[in-house]
């Protein structure tokens, strides 16, 4: 299974996150984002930003409290709650966020 | 809601030659969703996993250790670091990445998450303790 962007496939597994995170690029997670129905904007940039920060940092995609409480930490507690982050991802916004920037299913999220 | 139990997870091989250092920081990582008491012990060869400048490249492996500077996130702040290990392996303080959280109760303030203890001392922090896990 893999996604097509510009011409080139890039693998990914059955539940769409990519086999290798070093082929992400921004094209890329605007065609994952499409395949999951959603629409990049600002906001959701902001998310899929931070988690690739995140994850260059630390080596690890952060558990969903995790995420809220760093969001709120640094963008403030309108952007770090579950509400507002289920808006932009309501599938759940480790597992899609996550997937559109490229990062592998984060440990523990079912 | 339940009553909080210690646990304690103890790591005592090296990181990359067995899967048990990076099963252990998994396990820590999810079981830290459950807001019990956690804290992880450093014995053995397990000191090796907090080696400062580990590089995997030859390996062909992930390098996960700047995943143990994520554990303050999760609520995890105690690495309980035995001496006489770092001693036996020719190893000292200064030879481990620092590890350190911010503390919701003192205004965000950085501290050390690393906490280094005799064998006696490590034996009584393992005594306090309602679960134990060994990797």
């Amino acid at each position: 299974m893999a996604y097509t962007v510009n011409g080139n496939t890039v693998e990914h597994d059955e539940e769409g996150y990519l086999t290798d995170l070093n082929e992400w690029s921004e094209d890329i997670a605007l065609e994952i984002a499409k395949a999951q129905n959603l629409e990049m904007n600002e906001e959701r940039w902001e998310v899929v930003n931070f988690l690739r920060n995140y994850y260059d940092e630390y080596q690890v995609a952060p558990a969903i409290r995790v995420l809220t409480k760093a969001l709120a930490k640094t963008m403030g507690p309108e952007k770090g709650n579950n509400k507002y982050l289920y808006e932009l991802f309501p599938y759940g916004p480790a597992k899609q966020a996550c997937m559109i920037a490229g990062l592998p299913k984060p440990t523990g999220c079912v | 809601m339940s009553q909080v139990k210690k646990f304690l997870y103890v790591n005592r091989k090296a990181p990359y030659g067995t899967i048990y250092a990076l099963e252990s920081l998994e396990v820590v990582l999810i079981g830290a969703a459950f807001d019990q008491d956690v804290s992880l012990a450093f014995i053995d060869d397990g000191v090796f996993q907090l080696a400062k400048g580990q590089d995997t490249k030859g390996l062909g492996v992930k390098n996960f250790s700047p995943t143990y500077r994520a554990l303050g996130d999760y609520g995890v702040t105690k690495l309980y670091v035995e001496k006489e290990a770092l001693a036996e392996r020719g190893l000292s303080e200064d030879d481990l990445m620092p590890v350190t959280y911010e503390d919701e109760n003192d205004g965000f303030a950085e501290k050390p998450s690393l906490i280094f203890v005799d064998r006696a001392e490590m034996a009584r922090v393992m005594a306090e303790q309602d679960v134990i896990l060994s990797f």
